[in-house]
């Protein structure tokens, strides 16, 4: 895929999680294959012509965070966010320049997402308890529509990934289809659920 | 796009974009939380390249080093973005701020202004200059505090010895000024010449370091 800026080439891309549906994909961001130093001090390809990851990282970590606060809650939000941008560091200098960096990064966001509800289930504790475990309490104030996020993150996970990177990460479905590794039909039927189910256990 | 119109009206769905409109305090967090990472990169060196700023009397320098050592050191009126781009292009773009790793470039910088250094200790990575250009600043980097020489010499040590003109412009490309000490090089018979930071810089740095009296002579 040589146009980068056809939705399909992240789907495509050599470092790209996206296509990496299933149990293993974080397992996949953090394969050697990703990680690769440049092959010598004067490699001219390097850059690819991608900013400096910094400018990346402002570019991009507002929306990020707000996506993560939305899907796994401000407790775990932190560890993923660490662990999204540690992953497109490591990928970053593979990435086209010219692909769409925020589905990108949204994308290995939402692999971390997952990661963190799976484990939180493993634990079978509350968010709340595991906070008071921890000796953690979250710095974030509470917003006054918290119960609709609590219901978001209590949606079943694929509902869940596809309102949170709808309405939070404001992707199309197209893209919310790649994120989550599915058609773009079912990703905008596991919307179209999730809105359901959110209109009967909240009300705005 | 009925899905969109159908946003503006549904108030479920309005509630649900309020988190990406509204809520500044996410602005705080995320950016707090993104100078958590630049933190862990650079003590888990995991970039390619940190970047900081340093103060110098000639202003704010921007310093950048790899995991060899400093690769670049920018005079103030460089463009930041420009500077970092460029890196970002010929080494990597993994590039960071990093502040603290560069603590010591810092000090040994300050020492050196204050007069209290005459020799850099810091490790360098030199791989911006080409061959050439490592053959000529390398030659330089062999004049010592307080002395100086010429563009015909330091040709002549490169094993260029006509190319007094490509030393010049070897020595006008210097991705680490003061450091290498470029300053040290004036035009045969003794005028100062040309610097890449300006010639009133030149003749700053060579003060310092006693090379020439203040009032002007060499």
């Amino acid at each position: 895929m040589t146009d980068a800026n056809s939705t399909p080439s992240v789907r495509s891309n050599p470092v790209d999680p996206v296509g990496a549906a299933g149990a293993t994909r974080s397992a996949r961001l953090a394969q050697p294959g990703w990680r690769g130093r440049p092959a010598g001090p004067r490699a001219r390809t390097t850059g690819n012509g991608l900013p400096p990851f910094q400018r990346f990282l402002d570019a991009h970590s507002e929306c990020v965070w707000r996506f993560l606060v939305s899907s796994v809650g401000p407790t775990d939000a932190d560890d993923c966010f660490q662990e999204t941008f540690i992953s497109a560091l490591r990928a970053y200098p593979r990435l086209r320049a010219g692909s769409n960096v925020r589905t990108w990064v949204l994308t290995i966001a939402h692999h971390k997402a997952m990661d963190a509800h799976r484990a939180r289930k493993r634990r079978a504790l509350p968010v709340e308890d595991v906070a008071a475990v921890d000796g953690r309490t979250t710095s974030i104030p509470q917003a006054p529509d918290d119960g609709l996020w609590d219901a978001v993150r209590e949606l079943p996970e694929r509902q869940r990934s596809a309102v949170t990177l709808r309405y939070v990460g404001d992707l199309p479905h197209r893209e919310i289809a790649q994120a989550i590794g599915c058609s773009e039909e079912a990703a905008r039927r596991s919307l179209h659920e999730g809105l359901t189910k959110l209109r009967k256990v909240v009300s705005v | 796009m009925s899905a969109r119109t159908q946003d503006q009206t549904d108030p479920l769905e309005r509630a649900l974009r309020r988190v990406r409109d509204e809520e500044p305090v996410h602005r705080e967090e995320a950016s707090r939380a993104a100078r958590r990472l630049t933190v862990r990169i650079a003590d888990e060196g995991l970039a390619d390249i940190g970047y900081g700023s340093v103060d110098s009397p000639f202003g704010t320098l921007l310093a950048a080093s790899t995991t060899k050592g400093l690769v670049r050191l920018a005079f103030p009126e460089e463009d930041l973005d420009t500077v970092l781009e460029r890196l970002a292009r010929t080494i990597s773009p993994r590039i960071v701020e990093a502040p603290a790793s560069l603590e010591h470039v810092r000090r040994e910088l300050d020492e050196y202004f204050a007069g209290r250094r005459r020799e850099f200790e810091l490790a360098q990575d030199w791989r911006l200059m080409s061959a050439f250009a490592r053959k000529v600043l390398g030659a330089t980097y062999e004049i010592p505090y307080g002395g100086v020489s010429s563009y015909a010499e330091v040709a002549a040590d490169a094993g260029s010895p006509r190319g007094s003109r490509a030393a010049g412009n070897a020595l006008g490309s210097n991705p680490i000024p003061i450091i290498v000490p470029c300053h040290r090089v004036l035009r045969t018979g003794g005028s100062i010449g040309g610097y890449g930071g300006g010639p009133e810089r030149k003749r700053w740095l060579l003060e310092l370091e006693g090379a020439l009296s203040p009032a002007g002579g060499t």
